[in-house]
């Protein structure tokens, strides 16, 4: 089975193909560059080196969120139209998930992060070992300041890993009470290789419910709720 | 690779409205969708871009799979995919703009970069054949332009608006008027029960095809502000009309001087505002006695729709004015 993964969820973007679980052809940039002029063309080039034609892909894997609200918008638009218009099944995985697993081998705790603005985060936690990695809290949106006093409940070392290079790493340090690690650069750049061998396997979702999880409500939602519940 | 009855499949996504259409032979619709979000950005009281964004994202392949459906066509019988590059909400634009890359390159269909404005011009090209040279006015929530065009895809921008747009003057006033959004169709419907009892400035704006319509919707405001404050009863009719005659009568008497100046053998008036009834009678009245024919769309065509930017393609499919496939939106995109 032939699988393109697509993730353009934060600042980096990556582009897979893989056959049977092994990787063809990646192409993963990090640098800040317009998504939506580079997506499609890193698509095309990955195909290419891969010597194959989007006509022989056969699963379609994307990362679906938390991140950029624009960055996954892209993404997803053009993995959700190409599984569309080519009546291919289509994956959506956790962009967190994503980042945890790229210590896939390691035996503990992850806390995959990205940086929400203004002290906050998307973040959840995950276990990973012996190459499988499990979701332990859910994707969410909070302040780091919350979410460490969480973990600091939890009384076990965390492995902090974020795309956003060097992100909270100061306030991590001043209140994180356990033994943790902070995954430096590069590690911690999500790699569509590793998107498309944890979407795989994983049962497809219908192509036109296919939207990102943004984990937040836009911000006149938000007020109009409030005030519904005020009236 | 050129045909002359080509198909295209169009999409629109610059603001409010997901649409797609089929058309064919660029003034033959074989299938035009719009889903509009009007109902949802209602309680907002005007357009809020992220939501709409979130929704085009949500409609996109559905809108698309209905469109070809409705056409009765497949992909494989498209000859071109068009989308809208700009101008308009960037986040919207972007959905439109990546979903017609990704089915250009899945079908290796050719693609073309669309400007809305060019779109609502040629939404016309469905009723008659452009006879050149030919004047647009094109008033909508986001544009008031006097457009000359000597040929096909020339676009000679002979005035426009210094502040607010035409329609973006309607719905200020429709706030202030504290009518729902949207505002243009309330006023418009209002104003037809009321007079010109106010009689507020026009913007004549001498030697100059441009428009300016911040100090009459200022007026406006001042003089409901006025009437709060004294406690006084407020008559939306006659508000509404005296604000939209003052805002028809500068269009229609500067149209009418740019089209008499530039010797046009076509009116073509396109854009939301189109859709307003008054300007329409006024306009048609205008030029009765002249020999420029006039030509305004349909209203389903008034509106964004992506018949228009499959008609306005068709000529670039001609041209073989092709985009590639790094193709980006373009919020501010220059005719």
């Amino acid at each position: 089975m032939k699988v393109l993964a697509i993730d353009t969820s934060n600042q980096p973007m990556s582009v897979a193909v893989t056959e049977n679980m092994i990787l063809e052809s990646e192409l993963t940039v990090n640098v800040k560059r317009n998504h939506s002029l580079q997506l499609m063309p890193a698509i095309e080039q990955v195909l290419e080196h891969a010597s194959t034609s989007i006509k022989d892909i056969d699963k379609i894997v994307v990362a679906g969120g938390p991140g950029s609200y624009t960055g996954l918008r892209i993404g997803v638009t053009t993995a959700k139209s190409l599984a569309w218009s080519l009546d291919l099944p289509i994956v959506q995985v956790s962009s967190l998930k994503l980042t945890a697993a790229s210590l896939l081998y390691m035996d503990g705790y992850v806390s995959p992060f990205f940086d929400a603005r203004r002290g906050n985060v998307f973040t959840g936690l995950y276990k990973v070992s012996k190459g499988s990695v499990e979701q332990i809290i859910p994707d969410q949106n909070l302040s780091m300041q919350d979410w460490i006093s969480k973990l600091n409940e939890r009384e076990h070392p965390i492995t902090f890993i974020s795309p956003n290079a060097d992100a909270f790493k100061e306030e991590i340090a001043a209140q994180f009470q356990l033994d943790y690690q902070y995954i430096e650069h590069t590690l911690n750049i999500p790699r569509a290789g590793m998107l498309a061998s944890i979407g795989v396997n994983q049962d497809a979702d219908s192509v036109h419910l296919i939207a990102p999880n943004y984990h937040r409500l836009v911000e006149a939602e938000a007020k109009w709720l409030e005030q519904q519940k005020e009236e | 690779m050129k045909k002359t009855n080509e198909i295209i499949l169009a999409i629109e996504t610059s603001c409010d409205e997901t649409a797609v259409a089929v058309i064919q032979g660029g003034n033959k619709i074989l299938s035009n969708v719009v889903a509009t979000q009007m109902e949802i950005h209602q309680k907002f009281g005007g357009v809020v871009p992220e939501v709409a964004s979130r929704h085009h994202m949500e409609q996109i392949t559905l809108v698309m799979e209905q469109a070809l459906e409705e056409a009765k066509v497949t992909m494989e019988q498209i000859d071109a995919v068009a989308v809208t590059k700009g101008p308009g909400l960037v986040g919207a634009l972007l959905v439109g703009v990546n979903a017609a890359k990704a089915i250009a390159f899945a079908h290796q269909k050719p693609l073309i970069a669309v400007h809305h404005i060019a779109g609502h011009i040629y939404a016309n090209r469905f009723q008659a054949e452009f006879d050149f040279p030919l004047l647009s006015l094109v008033v909508s929530g986001g544009h008031s332009e006097l457009i000359v065009m000597d040929e096909h895809g020339s676009y000679d921008i002979i005035g426009e608006t210094r502040d607010d747009a035409a329609g973006e003057a309607y719905d200020k006033v429709a706030k202030a008027l504290k009518l729902p959004y949207p505002g243009g169709p309330q006023i418009d419907r209002l104003a037809q029960q009321g007079e010109d009892t106010y009689n507020f400035p026009r913007a004549w704006l001498q030697d100059s095809y441009d428009f300016s319509f911040s100090g009459l919707k200022t007026a406006v405001i001042n003089q409901l502000h006025k009437l709060r404050q004294k406690d006084q009863t407020i008559d939306q009719e006659n508000i509404a009309a005296s604000f939209q005659s003052s805002v028809m009568e500068v269009l229609v008497e500067k149209t009418y001087q740019a089209a008499t100046a530039y010797e046009v053998k076509q009116l073509i008036v396109a854009g939301g505002v189109s859709a307003n009834k008054e300007l329409r009678e006024r306009m048609e009245e205008k030029f009765k006695d002249s020999s420029i024919q006039v030509m305004i769309p349909p209203l389903y065509l008034c509106t964004d729709n992506a018949a228009m930017i499959g008609a306005a393609a068709s000529i670039q499919y001609h041209q073989e004015d092709f985009a590639d496939l790094s193709l980006n939106a373009n919020p501010g995109f220059m005719l």
